[in-house]
Parts: structure tokens; C-alpha cells; sequence
């Protein structure tokens, strides 16, 4: 069993406290992911675990022993680094064989561990080459493979596929959720892209100015933000705010917008309260063009500003209570520039947040 | 006339302009040490002509011959002075070589306090002339009784070689990603063998760059070994040259002969690393 628990970790640098007692409970086998923007404290809390940076305060539980002051060569960990960090001067097959090497591993074990791992990551081909003549996606497949042929009790992952372009991006992806189908171990990844968040992670942790701001399932956080940085932060397109007030069973919106309170919020809100609508592109399409909707749902005239076709779909740019938002055209067709069409809302789907504090009031 | 050919004729005279300039620099840079080696195979009354012989009439191996032969043929202890060289500069660039790599390390992964001060002061001791150095030096070391030894003159040129060392291979550890080292403490190594597993042969070209450039001061160096050392016991080739002086007669000949014998060792080490060199120089000097 290899959780990963940490306790009220504190990290500093001189007198700047960039990381602020944070908790995390990571189960044996999960893929958790730490997502949110530059300098949010996500990568210096992954190379805390890795024991690369030492910790200020709190307490870091690998397994059952806390590793706090042990090194990163006694943690039992494996770690793929953004720019892969390859030995440049020694082959794919060394490279890979490194660490069972320097453990002084029987030779005929490490070649067996060494061509297992290069099978499970199709890199047989290339196992007498050296880094430099690698394409960035087989450098990645190495540097997994590197991580794989210890059979560690945690892998982590810093932005591995930053360096990649789109379509790679994608590729390495899947291969990396197969990697985690195949060993089935602990996985905490690091990124600051929320597509990769979403589409990889048991578990999303959200983290903002050294604190972790919101964690669950990629549906859960994407569903309920926990407040306007994450609605806006995870999803793609983020979320459209709309800052309004509590009205009488309404919501009032600047330029004489109104609309019903969601279901769900009525018992919550109070007259005169300022609040923040929030509703993905999703949930506002043209009628015509749009999903059937279960529950409440309100019409509104808009005009188009700028549509972007995607093939399936289009994303449409209007304006609404003096706010730019985005909508969602599903089965589309061409959309002028200026043309005002009905836009469904659905109601069901909003959230609402406190103007103040920014959190979601469900 | 035609655009094209017109263009053709300056790409031509542009090559041409370009050769004629090469030739002038490298005759300027080369023909010192090919009249050296000339001036080596040649008799007294060849060298001294004037208006200068340029087409050698008769060469021969007299001046060397006479180089190896006894005292009272104008020999000079060649071999020893070889010896003393190679010691020397051996010596003293294998430990400028270890502190260059310690210190360069450190400045390049390290932060620590007053960090761009001392690396500027290193730097700055390199703005002192050397021959600055030698009465000062000359006295301390005839006081603590080092003078005229190797042990004096390796110290003397591990100091001189040392700010260098570290600059230039700073320069090469900045160039390595600390991601190397890191992921290779993560594969189970001590921070010293990622040192010297990882690190290490990365940084090489740039570790053998900055031997040859130590070693090649310490072999060349006169102006302090003429004033440190006196006996046959440490005077090193650069200052043997001296021998062939006396006070009404300078043995050209001579000198040019052990003056070819101090350049080929010097040649033959170049050539062997100048991939290195290369490679090493560009690398570090990319963001050194």
C-alpha cells in the first residue's frame, strides 16, 4: 500500500511563505492531479514529496513512514520532469537501466526490467539510441519508462507534456491513462492545463497562492465550483459570470436583465443580496440548437458578436447584461456576425456565488 | 550590363577580397612560428642575413643536435627542463582543474551570500599583470624557503589558473539542466554520484576545455618561472630559452631549436582535444 498523506505542509522561502499548511490524502492506486495556475505552489509541493525541496513545516507520510528529512533516493518514488531530464550522454537502454544500476541490481534482472519496460512503452526500437536523436514524444516514452522499471510506490509527474505540441499532447495523454491501467500505482501529476486535469484524474486538486482551493472528481469540480477562480479556472471554455442582485424572487442584472432565481439557490438567497451568476457555454444555446432542458429555463435575445466553428459545434461571442459570454451552438449552421438569435438558458444548471467572498452559496 | 552578372562579379570579388584578407590574417598569426621552426634547421649566418634569406639554402639538424649534446658543445639539460614543465604543468592543472570544478559547481547551483561579489573578485584577479606578482612573490617564497622548487611554481600557477577555471566551467554546469542531477537522486544516487555520474561527463568537454587552457598557461609561462626558479632542478623550458643567452652572444639557433621542442608538446595536446576544445568553447559560450 502506497498512500501519500500530507499534513499541514508549510513551505518557505526566507521570510515568503509560498505554501500554506496544506492537507492532501492521496489513496493506494489513485491518479490524483494538482492543477491551477503558475505559481500557485503546485510544482514546489510535488518536489516536497519528491524530497527535493525541503519542507518548512508539517509532515509528508509515504506508505506508512514519514519521510519528512529522508532523501529522494530513499523515498521509493519516481518522478518525470517537463523537460524529461534523459542522461544525455548515455542510450535509451542505459537510461532506462540507470537506477536498477546504481541499486547494484543483478545484470540479467536488469535487463529483463529494462525490455519489459521498454514493451509496455513500444520503445524497443530505439533502445541503442541516445536522447539527442529522439523525437520529443519517444524522450517523454523514456522518461516514463525510466520512471516504470523501478516499480515505485509513487510516480510523479511535473507538467510532463508542456513541452509537446497539441496533437502529441493528446497522444501521450491516453498513453499515460493506459500506463496507469497497466501498473496500477500511485500517480500524482502536476500541470497547469485543465483539459489534462480533467481527462486524467481519479481526483482534481485545485490549488491557488500555496492553498488548495477545491478537490473531488473532474465531475464534481466541474459541475460545483467551489467558488468564481475554479468555475472559471477548470473548463473549457471557462464558466460566464454574471455579477447581479437578489431581487423579489428574482435576479437582477445591469441593463434591466431579469431572470429567475435557480431552484436549488431559493432557500439560500436573500432580497438585496449581491450575487454572481454563473452558467457555462453549455448551458445557454440558441433554440433550435440546443439540448432538451428537464427543469427551469429562461429565453434571451442576444446578439452575436463573433462565432468560432469548430465543426461540431460553434462557440458564439454576445454580450449580456453588459458582460461578455460565451454560448454553445450544437447541429450549427452559419452564424452572421451582428445576427440576434433566442438563446436558451438552463436555469438548472446555474450557480450562483456571493459577490463578496466569491464562493458558491449551494 | 546585365543584373545577374553583375551580381555574379561581386559575389566574385567579394570571395576574392575575402581569401586576400584571410591569407594577410593568417600570415600575420602563422609566419612567427613558422620562421621559429625555420630558424630551427638553419645555420647562424641564414638566420642573421640581411636582407632575411626566405627560401631556406641548406637545412640541417645542427642546432638540435648541438641542444642535446654537453655543456661545452652549447648544450642545455633538455630533458630535465621537459620534466620540470610536464610536472608542473601537470600538477598544477589537475588541481586547478578540481578546484575550477568545485568552485564552478558551486557558483553555478549554489546560492549562498555575497555569491556575485567573490565571483567578481576572482575574476578580478586576473586583471593583476603576473610579472606584477614576482617580487612580491619572490620574496615570500624566499622567505618560507619554496622559491626555486616545483612545489613554489605549481602554487603559484594553480593561483593563476584557478579564477578561470571556475568561470569556465560555471559556465558549463549553468548549461546543465539541475533537473539531470535531480532526477538522478530520484534513480537512487548520493548527490555525489549524480555528480560524477550525470553531471560530470555532461560537463566534460567543457572540464577538458578548461585543462588545456590551464595547462597551456602553465607550460608557456615565463615571466614568473624566470624569476622564481634559478637551478636546473625547476627551471622549465620557457625559462631554459634563457641558456642560449650570453652576455655578448644570443645562440638563435639554439633557442629556436628548444622553442619547437616547447611548442609540439603543446601541439600535439590541441590537436588531440580540439573537438573538445571546440565543442566545449561554443557550449560554454552560449550563456556563460
Amino acid at each position: 500500500m502506497a498512500q501519500v498523506i500530507l499534513k499541514n505542509i508549510v513551505k518557505n522561502y526566507g521570510k515568503l511563505e509560498v505554501v500554506h499548511s496544506i492537507n492532501l490524502d492521496v489513496a493506494h492506486n489513485e491518479f490524483v492531479v494538482l492543477v491551477g495556475p503558475s505559481g500557485c505552489g503546485k510544482s514546489t509541493t510535488l518536489r516536497m514529496i519528491a524530497g527535493l525541496e525541503s519542507i518548512s513545516g508539517g509532515e509528508i507520510i509515504i506508505g506508512d513512514n514519514v519521510v519528512n528529512n529522508l532523501p529522494p533516493r530513499d523515498r521509493n518514488i519516481s518522478m518525470v520532469f517537463q523537460n524529461y531530464a534523459l542522461y544525455p550522454h548515455m542510450t535509451v537502454r542505459e537510461n532506462l537501466g540507470f537506477s536498477l544500476k546504481i541499486a547494484k541490481r543483478d545484470q540479467t534482472e536488469i535487463d529483463k526490467s529494462v525490455d519489459e519496460a521498454s514493451k509496455i512503452l513500444s520503445l524497443e526500437d530505439y533502445m541503442d539510441r541516445k536522447p539527442g536523436a529522439l523525437s520529443g514524444g519517444q524522450r517523454q516514452r523514456v522518461a516514463m519508462g525510466r520512471a516504470i522499471v523501478r516499480h515505485p510506490d509513487v510516480f510523479l509527474f511535473d507538467e510532463p507534456l508542456s513541452n509537446l505540441d497539441a496533437k502529441l499532447r493528446a497522444q501521450m495523454r491516453v498513453e499515460i491513462k493506459k500506463l496507469h491501467q497497466k501498473i496500477q500505482t500511485t500517480i500524482i501529476y502536476v500541470t497547469h492545463d485543465q483539459v489534462e486535469a480533467m481527462t486524467l484524474a481519479d481526483r482534481i486538486v485545485i490549488m491557488r497562492d500555496g492553498n488548495i482551493e477545491q478537490q473531488g472528481s473532474p465531475t464534481q469540480v466541474f459541475e460545483n465550483p467551489i467558488n468564481t477562480f475554479v468555475a472559471t479556472f477548470i473548463g473549457s471554455p471557462p464558466m460566464n459570470l454574471l455579477p447581479g442582485r437578489v431581487g423579489k424572487n428574482m435576479l437582477e442584472f445591469s441593463g434591466g436583465l431579469i431572470l429567475p432565481i435557480p431552484i436549488d439557490f431559493k432557500d439560500i438567497v436573500k432580497p438585496g443580496q449581491d450575487i454572481i451568476l454563473g452558467f457555462r457555454a453549455d448551458h445557454i444555446m440558441p433554440v433550435g440548437h440546443d439540448l432538451t432542458i428537464d427543469g427551469d429555463s429562461a429565453m434571451i435575445e442576444m446578439s452575436v458578436g463573433v462565432s468560432e466553428p469548430l465543426g461540431t459545434e460553434t462557440l458564439l461571442y454576445t454580450q449580456l447584461a453588459g458582460q461578455e459570454i460565451l454560448a454553445k451552438m450544437l447541429r450549427p449552421r452559419i452564424v452572421q456576425d451582428g445576427e440576434t438569435l433566442t438563446f436558451n438558458l438552463d436555469l438548472g444548471q446555474c450557480n450562483l456565488f456571493d459577490a463578496v467572498t466569491q464562493r458558491n452559496l449551494r | 550590363m546585365n543584373i545577374n552578372r553583375l551580381s555574379k562579379l561581386k559575389s566574385f570579388f567579394l570571395k576574392v577580397s575575402h581569401h586576400v584578407t584571410l591569407f594577410i590574417a593568417m600570415s600575420i598569426i602563422c609566419i612567427p612560428g613558422l620562421w621559429i621552426v625555420l630558424n630551427s634547421f638553419r645555420p647562424t649566418v641564414d638566420i642573421m642575413a640581411k636582407p632575411p634569406v626566405w627560401v631556406p639554402r641548406g637545412l640541417n639538424l645542427d642546432n638540435y643536435r648541438a641542444m642535446f649534446g654537453g655543456a661545452g658543445e652549447g648544450g642545455v639539460p633538455v630533458m630535465q627542463y621537459f620534466t620540470n614543465s610536464l610536472i608542473i604543468s601537470c600538477t598544477s592543472t589537475i588541481i586547478a582543474l578540481f578546484v575550477g570544478m568545485a568552485g564552478g559547481y558551486a557558483f553555478a547551483r549554489f546560492r549562498f551570500k555575497g555569491k556575485n561579489a567573490i565571483f567578481v573578485g576572482l575574476l578580478l584577479t586576473r586583471a593583476v599583470p603576473g610579472v606584477a606578482l614576482s617580487l612580491p612573490l619572490f620574496i615570500v617564497m624566499a622567505k618560507t624557503g619554496i622559491i626555486d622548487t616545483h612545489f613554489g611554481l605549481i602554487l603559484v600557477y594553480v593561483a593563476m589558473n584557478v579564477p578561470f577555471t571556475i568561470w569556465l566551467i560555471d559556465g558549463f554546469f549553468r548549461q546543465i539542466p539541475p533537473d539531470l542531477a535531480e532526477a538522478a537522486e530520484i534513480d537512487g544516487c548520493t548527490r555525489w554520484q549524480a555528480f560524477w555520474k550525470v553531471e560530470f561527463p555532461v560537463a566534460k568537454a567543457g572540464v577538458a576545455s578548461a585543462g588545456i587552457f590551464a595547462f597551456l598557461t602553465s607550460w608557456n609561462e615565463y615571466a614568473l618561472a624566470s624569476q622564481l626558479t634559478r637551478s636546473t632542478f625547476s627551471k622549465t623550458m620557457p625559462v631554459g630559452l634563457r641558456d642560449f643567452t650570453s652576455e655578448f652572444t644570443i645562440n638563435w639557433g639554439g633557442m629556436c631549436a628548444l622553442a619547437v621542442l616547447l611548442i609540439i608538446p603543446a601541439l600535439i595536446l590541441t590537436f588531440i582535444v580540439q573537438k573538445h576544445l571546440i565543442s566545449g568553447l561554443t557550449f560554454g559560450g552560449v550563456k556563460g
